[in-house]
């Protein structure tokens, strides 16, 4: 069986200056020959690794489009075969044409994640690395980008690996410390056992929650958008959102369901959820909404209390203030561009924050921004730091520290050093899961399920 | 008797050389050490007709190192050899002079039992279970030849007897190709003064066989009455001493002596020191490599350099003789600087060397060339045991043997080989770890090198081998009768006490105090306390009236199998796991090369080590994870072909 040579559009969807069509496999650079010729005539087999050649794309003897192509030389490629990247315009129909012209050349396409599955067989990555890239590809936000990133370049596998690497000491300095005849002084003892124990179940721990905070970057935030009839619900939903989503009347009670987007406000994403004022009604439609939207309060991660600054509080928006949790709710304050009947200090009796804005005339986005990081505390995350990318990492993290917490435990109630040195390894064999450098059966099928075409 | 075929050798000196008929057996056993005295007698109780062939009838089972067998480990090993049906654990527990069960204080898995044994006695004991043994016939000759010859393996001596056999075992120790150092001096040798095997490793090279050299190193002996051991620190025995095998009985046990502790000091370094460009291991005269863990002394002092003194133990070798042995003192260095450095030693001012220390190397095969088994991979019916495979130590010698001595058997009898897996037992991953990973310095058993100490305990190696060793024959019906009865009360006495519930009482509470422990308000379960550390099953006698009357061995493991329940669970559960990708079968014939994606360094390796699984595949060393993904989803690809 001879390994194929694959090939995918390797940048994303959506217009862009330049995009890539990636070859790999042993035919790389003969595949890629065959439709790519170079403004100097040079040939792609007569070139070096790490060399790039300006010439163009045909197809059918038709050209497409000029390229820069760059090759790469097995091993040293991202997938450790060899590998020719073909730059070329942005515009999808270019990079289709391109992708077509170099499939019809003898490369089959990539499936889902191939590029990736192939560095991590070749041994290019390791499985922290590889699952990274499943996260970048599926990141959106600078911050989750940017922890992507970090963990690609490896990281986090530096970290796991050096938390790993002071567990490996503990269970060496037991297995040395049972090894020696307790009559011998050869060996003296494990005393460093129990700080090298806590050092390393602080560190899991700070992974652990740098990554629970950091889901939140990635997956956005569950938001809901509340406040009773045509106080600008609506409005304000369109106007973070960019483009008018939901319909906006003057008539109370216009979003009868609730209506959700995703946006990016800055580098944090929120899951806008946007929904029927909340008021007494006797619609029934209305009232279905209305019981909506009251769900949507108790699940949200966030809430935007929304509050028409022209006329006076209602009984209703007070129902809303008095049952608001306040490590969750922002008071947003519409319409300061009609009339200011309500105003910030009207809400000191409430222990939330407050943000007045025209969402009419895009004043006070910023605001908002700042209240929101404010309260999920988002700057807790360095974006320096480094970050565990899955549920899978996460969880691996979580038994490691678990079973080390317990070797701690019992250490300290007497335990034998044998039963301590069990749990010791069995953080340690979790935590060479977490960096591929223990294999379970499932672990490879899982992580390459989620991969998409391209990397 | 009647000549038979010329045999004709590639030297030319030698060649024309008429050999004779001397016999024809199923199994053939080279060396009579402690691998070889477990193979032949294993193969010889399983009803084959065998022959061993020491090079000299009076150092049969000789110990040329120390006079002691178990330590951590090793005393695992023995206790599983026993439970297997060898003979290592009776012929210590008969010879014992001073018994210890190490590191109580650390944990059930890493008790370890060690004994001081008169070593000219042990000898004599194990020629003469050789001689007695129906099937087994002992000879002393030198095997100079080997060759396969008419569908069977052809065994020659020195004086060209030539034995036919349809196995051989090759246990042949430190004597082949041995050469022994003291100093600058060096000349042809085996171990304790006999004659080394010279002839035997020629032809090995011509069956191909990967032959390598290493090296060990042995303290000197001295005169007792020349030690001063007034300020010595003393080294009892155990007043209760625990039996290597179960077919002992404890009371016959007796400490007959004791042991001293001395330590080096600036002196002992100074001394080295000053003359460690005369050791050959220094000079580069011995190209061996020695064993990691049994460094010699100047070994200790250079690479523990900030180490202020050595420990050592003066044991004595005998009942009967004033030879005494000065445990972690080995050295190859010249004589009269051995003289000057024991000198230096508090209690040896006026000591008399009556054997020196010395380092001795030797001819042994990298182990990556046998299968599980310990046949070779290459050659039907040999086999390799003891120090020939790249060991260090008697008792991994002895495991080896036994297993060797299993098979060679089986493959007579046409049964399929016994594998031991390594969650089965030290044995098992013994062999595993030298047939799998090789090894680059002599292999010493330790704790560690098992994932699985706390299932793997000394105490419960009877249940863990002994069925294999009764349905091989080597278990006798009365020792079986009396592990399953043993089992039978262990199993019944945990369902009790994780039944029984004991009211809340001021003595009990008391007690509890007294230990540091909670008080209870409520009954509680007996398990459950004895699963507290602070408690344990005999202090908890007084509030358990029903208690049955048990065996000591028996109440060991009750406490250990409740008390550590947990802990053995977690390890039953990687067993499983581990499993996972023992099962996943690799075939011998595999053609790696027509895998896609794997790295060439492991192509390599998995053809030289033809693992049987993926789980073995993953403990190759340079064979890496992304590797065994590579194989995990190649067998996954042609099943769903």
């Amino acid at each position: 069986m001879k390994q194929s040579t694959i090939a995918a559009i390797a940048t994303p969807a959506g217009e862009g200056g330049i995009g890539i069509v990636r070859i790999s496999g042993p035919q790389a650079i003969r595949v890629a020959d065959k439709v790519f010729s170079s403004a100097s005539g040079k040939r792609l087999e007569q070139t070096k690794g790490y060399c790039a050649l300006f010439g163009h794309v045909s197809f059918e003897e038709k050209t497409i489009d000029e390229a820069v192509a760059l090759v790469f030389r097995a091993p040293r490629s991202y997938t450790g075969e060899d590998v020719v990247e073909l730059s070329v315009h942005g515009g999808r129909y270019v990079q289709k044409q391109v992708l077509r012209a170099v499939l019809a050349a003898g490369a089959t396409f990539a499936q889902g994640g191939e590029f990736t599955k192939r560095a991590f067989l070749n041994g290019k990555i390791d499985l922290s690395q590889a699952e990274a890239v499943a996260a970048i590809i599926s990141a959106s936000g600078e911050q989750a980008l940017r922890a992507a990133v970090s963990a690609k370049s490896g990281k986090i596998s530096e970290c796991i690996e050096s938390i790993k690497n002071s567990v490996l000491a503990a269970a060496a300095s037991v297995a040395a410390y049972s090894d020696y005849p307790d009559e011998d002084e050869e060996f003296s003892g494990i005393n460093t056992l129990s700080d090298r124990l806590s050092a390393a179940v602080c560190e899991l721990d700070t992974l652990i929650k740098d990554y629970d905070n950091g889901r939140v970057i990635r997956e956005g935030i569950n938001t809901a958008i509340i406040g009773t009839p045509n106080v600008g619900k609506s409005t304000l939903m369109n106007y973070l959102s960019g483009h008018e989503r939901s319909i906006v009347t003057e008539i109370a009670g216009t979003t009868r369901d609730t209506i959700e987007e995703t946006v990016l406000l800055g580098d944090i994403k929120l899951n806008l959820c946007d929904t029927a004022g909340i008021r007494d009604t006797g619609d029934t439609v209305e009232k279905i909404g209305v019981d909506r939207a009251k769900q949507r309060i108790k699940t949200a991660e966030l809430i935007l209390a929304v509050f028409d600054a022209s006329r006076e509080l209602d009984p209703d928006d007070i129902k809303i203030l008095e049952s608001a949790d306040p490590a969750r709710t922002i008071v947003v304050l519409n319409k300061t561009d009609i009339k200011n009947l309500v105003t910030a200090s009207d809400f000191d009796r409430f222990p939330l924050t407050v943000v007045s804005i025209s969402a009419k005339n895009g004043k006070g986005g910023n605001e908002i921004k700042k209240a929101i990081e404010n309260l999920i505390n988002i700057n807790t995350i360095s974006s320096e730091g480094v970050y565990l990318v899955s549920e899978r990492q996460r969880e691996c993290a979580v038994k490691a520290k678990r079973d080390l917490q317990e070797a701690l435990d019992i250490l300290q109630d007497g335990m034998t050093i044998d039963a301590v040195g069990t749990c010791i390894d069995d953080a340690l064999a979790t935590l060479m899961e977490l960096t591929g450098q223990r294999v379970t059966v499932e672990v490879t099928d899982e992580v390459f399920k989620n991969f998409c075409v391209g990397k | 008797m009647r000549f038979s075929k010329i045999s004709v050798s590639e030297n030319k000196e030698d060649a024309q050389t008429m050999s004779f008929f001397a016999g024809s057996y199923d199994v053939v056993v080279i060396g009579a050490g402690h691998a070889g005295i477990e193979a032949a007698l294993a193969a010889a109780r399983m009803g084959c007709k065998t022959a061993i062939f020491t090079i000299n009838m009076d150092w049969v089972g000789n110990m040329p190192c120390n006079p002691s067998i178990g330590g951590t480990a090793k005393g695992h090993l023995v206790r599983e050899i026993d439970a297997l049906g060898g003979e290592m654990g009776i012929a210590a527990d008969k010879n014992t002079l001073q018994s210890r069960m190490l590191n109580l204080g650390k944990g059930p898995a890493v008790h370890s039992l060690r004994a001081q044994i008169d070593r000219r006695e042990y000898s004599a004991y194990m020629k003469n279970v050789l001689e007695n043994q129906e099937n087994l016939y002992l000879c002393q000759a030198e095997i100079t030849d080997l060759f396969f010859e008419d569908g069977n393996w052809q065994t020659v001596t020195k004086l060209k007897a030539q034995y036919s056999s349809k196995t051989v075992i090759l246990a042949t120790g430190t004597f082949l190709g041995g050469k022994i150092y003291v100093g600058d001096v060096s000349y042809e040798g085996g171990p304790d003064g006999t004659f080394a095997a010279t002839e035997l490793s020629k032809a090995l090279y011509r069956l191909n066989i990967p032959i390598r050299r290493f090296k060990t190193g042995t303290p000197a002996r001295v005169l007792k009455s020349s030690i001063d051991f007034t300020d010595l620190e003393v080294q009892q025995g155990d007043s209760e001493i625990v039996p290597f095998s179960y077919s002992t009985n404890p009371a016959d046990l007796k400490n007959k002596v004791v042991c001293h502790i001395s330590y080096t000091n600036d002196k002992t370094k100074e001394v080295i020191l000053k003359n460690i460009h005369r050791s050959p291991m220094y000079s580069g005269q011995i190209e061996g490599v020695g064993p990691r863990y049994c460094p010699s002394l100047e070994d200790k002092i250079v690479r523990f350099a900030d180490k202020q003194r050595h420990q050592l133990f003066i044991e004595p070798c005998g009942e009967n003789t004033q030879e005494m042995y000065l445990q972690g003192m080995s050295s190859s260095l010249p004589l009269d600087v051995q003289i000057d450095f024991y000198k230096t030693i508090k209690g040896l001012e006026n000591v008399k060397i009556m054997r020196n220390a010395y380092a001795i190397e030797y001819d042994c095969v990298d182990p990556t060339a046998l299968k599980p088994s310990l046949e070779m991979k290459q050659h039907i019916g040999l086999y390799g045991a003891g120090q020939f495979n790249g060991s260090s130590g008697y008792e991994e010698a002895a495991a080896q043997g036994l297993v060797a001595g299993i098979n060679a058997a089986r493959q007579v009898l046409n049964r399929e080989p016994m594998i031991l897996a390594r969650e089965s037992s030290y044995i098992g991953t013994l062999i595993d770890d030298l047939v799998t990973k090789g090894c680059t310095d002599p292999y010493r058993m330790m704790t560690s090198r098992s994932e699985y100490r706390l299932v793997l305990r000394q105490d419960n190696a009877d249940e863990r081998l002994m069925e294999l060793g009764y349905e091989n024959g080597l278990v006798c019906r009365e020792k079986y009768d009396s592990y399953l009865k043993r089992k039978a009360q262990k199993t019944q006495e945990i369902e009790r006490l994780e039944s029984t519930y004991i009211p809340p009482s001021e003595k009990l509470n008391e007690l509890l105090v007294k230990m540091n422990t909670v008080k209870v308000n409520t009954g509680v379960k007996l398990a459950d306390l004895i699963r507290r550390p602070q408690l344990n099953y005999e202090i908890l006698a007084d509030f358990d009236p029903n208690r049955p009357e048990l065996s000591p061995q028996v109440c060991e493991k009750v406490e250990i199998e409740i008390k550590y329940s947990g802990y053995i669970n977690r390890q039953l559960a990687a067993i499983a796991e581990a499993k996972r990708l023992e099962v996943k079968k690799l075939s011998p014939d595999q053609d790696y090369d027509a895998i896609p994606g794997l790295r060439l360094e492991a192509v390599e390796k998995l053809k030289k080590i033809k693992p049987a699984s993926i789980g073995q595949a993953s403990r190759i060393s340079g064979v890496s994870p992304a590797d065994i993904s590579v194989l995990l989803i190649y067998l996954e690809k042609n099943r769903r072909l």
